[in-house]
């Protein structure tokens, strides 16, 4: 009744185009990044923003760089742990090399490093597609960690072969390493996460976004529309390692503290293509629901017996966590296949007509 | 070998084939086939199934590449098209079994036509305000006009995928429309329609011919439109040329009569 676009007229196409054309989901963005920067920090505690806040932002920006090349560009990739874990790396040694440089500078430049290295292993998929590019991209991955872990100086030759944060601030404020606050780091992975989706949004509404969507749609006619097959798919690749590169510094600077090789294994890449098939390939925010859904609902499914009194050991709701997502992830692939991204378009639909049936 | 374009008076050929033959392996899809396209005119391309008409249209737009003859296009002469350069010299296609792209709307769709147009570098882009917003709507006016051409304001956000046969190939006509080319290569445009949506594609490709000056290459089965618009006739035949003229003179040839009906042994 409230959700309802009549008499919302355009009359430029610079407004029809715009990112939100109905007046009601422009207001409702900015109310809820007001909630995000004002709200959710004075009110949340430790365990919120650093158990769930902080990864749910990293893994959706890690997933909207998958979702630009997998559900925009169509092509496949299970190579973003490895390209995760190259942004890591090159932030680690960028802010060795200057340790005086503001930390956010490594963190932005770090995703250039990782987006070359996509680039690189996007070359195949001018000849391959599908399931056999997938397999190619798994070349990386393997490559990647085999280069995390046999490389010394990678990780300044410490014995124990991890990376580990060093104490980095920005106008005295601690931001990265033990002495940073939760909510600073929280505030600041928000900011970047906000700045970076916005460009993800412009990219795909214009020529970019078109020229993505119809090599996915149909390469063949893409090409007779004048699209230069090899250098768009290249692009994409670059674009999208260039997120996972900044998620995965990210990661490691402002939420994990230290790392090592396995965290960026192909399980993290499995993490992050799941996200993007349930939160809906095709859809940025579809980005931001698959990794909440993937990583919060655990979460609340293993602390729930607690709330509800229940006495369960431990490795019990563990195992019991594992099969009700399981079931839950095939549940919303049976009930919606194209995510619930396309569940919440619907949503909105039914919203617009609600309360008539027609 | 000669690459320089030439702007083409009408009634002198835009594309003219040389001697072309292609061949998949043993198969002989085209063989020594020579004819050519005059600007401004509608050339209609027919035959029984099999002769090789799409594959004639495929060495056009450089999906194939023919072991032999020379494509001469706006004067310069070339053993085989690459499709990008096809594309960017003004040579534009819909395809027998509609190739659009289904996941985008059908205003997307067209506005994918103006790609090559489209000159803004990735930078602006990032950030949208400024050069890429203000290209983005000169070339959706662009888009707007040819949406009111072909009528189909009311589907303008609908994706593709899930609209009538029909209307997909009107879209897909769209498309073709925004690159601006010069040569049109239609590939069965009516194929499957009923009567009404006939008589609409036959309007609209007569109008795009009458109002734009393009030059149209088109594949067709319906004798009746073949008949009906196009101003001269090639019948191929097992991958050979049979006849080539207007209408009237093919109608009247025994090799097309032969072709069509059968020959008694």
């Amino acid at each position: 009744m409230f959700y309802r676009e009549t008499g919302q007229f355009k009359t430029s196409y610079r407004t029809d185009q715009a990112v939100f054309p109905i007046k009601q989901d422009a207001i409702g963005i900015w109310v809820l990044l007001a909630i995000l920067f004002i709200v959710v920090p004075l009110t949340f505690n430790d365990f919120w923003l650093n158990s769930i806040m902080i990864p749910t932002l990293i893994f959706s920006l890690a997933a909207i760089g998958l979702n630009l090349l997998l559900g925009y560009a169509g092509q496949i990739s299970l190579g973003t742990g490895g390209f995760m874990g190259v942004g890591a790396y090159s932030c680690y040694k960028l802010t060795t090399i200057f340790p005086d440089v503001n930390i956010l500078i490594p963190i932005l430049l770090s995703g250039f490093v990782a987006a070359a290295v996509g680039v690189l292993f996007g070359i195949p998929s001018l000849r391959i597609k599908g399931f056999y590019l997938a397999i190619a991209t798994l070349a990386s991955q393997f490559f990647l960690v085999w280069a995390f872990g046999r490389i010394e100086w990678l990780y300044n030759y410490n014995p124990s072969g991890a990376i580990e944060v060093p104490t980095r601030r920005i106008f005295d404020i601690a931001v990265t390493g033990p002495h940073a606050t939760s909510m600073t780091r929280y505030l600041i992975i928000l900011s970047i996460v906000v700045v970076l989706t916005w460009v993800a949004s412009n990219l795909v509404r214009g020529r970019i976004g078109r020229a993505w969507m119809a090599i996915r749609d149909m390469d063949i006619a893409a090409e007779l529309i004048g699209i230069k097959l090899l250098q768009t798919k290249l692009t994409a690749f670059a674009i999208s390692s260039y997120y996972a590169g900044v998620a995965g510094a990210l990661m490691v600077f402002m939420w994990l503290g230290a790392a090592e090789v396995e965290s960026f294994d192909i399980n993290h890449s499995f993490l992050i293509l799941f996200m993007v098939v349930i939160g809906g390939s095709g859809s940025l925010i579809g980005s931001f629901m698959g990794a909440a859904f993937i990583w919060v609902l655990p979460i609340f499914l293993r602390s729930a017996p607690d709330y509800i009194g229940l006495e369960i050991g431990a490795a019990t709701v563990e195992h019991i966590n594992f099969m009700v997502v399981g079931a839950l992830i095939i549940f919303f692939l049976i009930v919606e296949p194209n995510g619930i991204a396309r569940l919440w378009q619907i949503g909105k639909e039914k919203l617009r007509r609600w309360p008539f049936p027609y | 070998m000669n690459t320089a374009i030439a702007e083409i008076q009408p009634g002198k050929p835009i594309l003219a084939m040389d001697h072309i033959s292609l061949s998949f392996g043993g198969v002989k899809a085209i063989r020594d086939v020579s004819f050519d396209i005059r600007k401004g005119e509608i050339r209609a391309i027919i035959g029984p199934n099999g002769a090789g008409k799409t594959s004639l249209l495929n060495v056009i737009n450089g999906f194939y590449h023919p072991q032999e003859g020379i494509i001469n296009y706006k004067g310069a002469k070339r053993n085989d098209m690459k499709p990008y350069v096809a594309a960017s010299q003004g040579i534009a296609r819909t395809f027998q079994n509609v190739a659009l792209f289904a996941g985008m709307s059908t205003l997307d769709n067209i506005m994918s036509g103006r790609m090559l147009k489209m000159k803004v570098a990735l930078p602006w882009h990032i950030i949208r305000f400024g050069p890429a917003e203000r290209e983005e709507i000169e070339h959706r006016e662009f888009v707007e006009q040819i949406i009111d051409f072909l009528e189909i304001q009311a589907i303008r956000r609908t994706p593709v995928g899930r609209l009538p046969y029909g209307l997909q190939k009107r879209v897909e006509l769209g498309r073709a429309l925004a690159m601006e080319p010069e040569l049109l290569l239609l590939d069965e445009p009516m194929a499957g329609m009923n009567l009404e949506e006939k008589e609409d594609m036959s309007r609209f490709v007569l109008d795009v011919n009458d109002q734009f000056g393009t030059t149209i290459a088109l594949i067709e089965h319906d004798m009746g439109v073949v008949m009906d618009i196009s101003d001269r006739v090639i019948v191929l035949d097992y991958g050979q040329k049979i006849a080539d003229g207007t209408p009237d003179e093919v109608k009247n040839n025994q090799n097309v009569i032969d072709a069509y009906l059968g020959v008694a042994h």
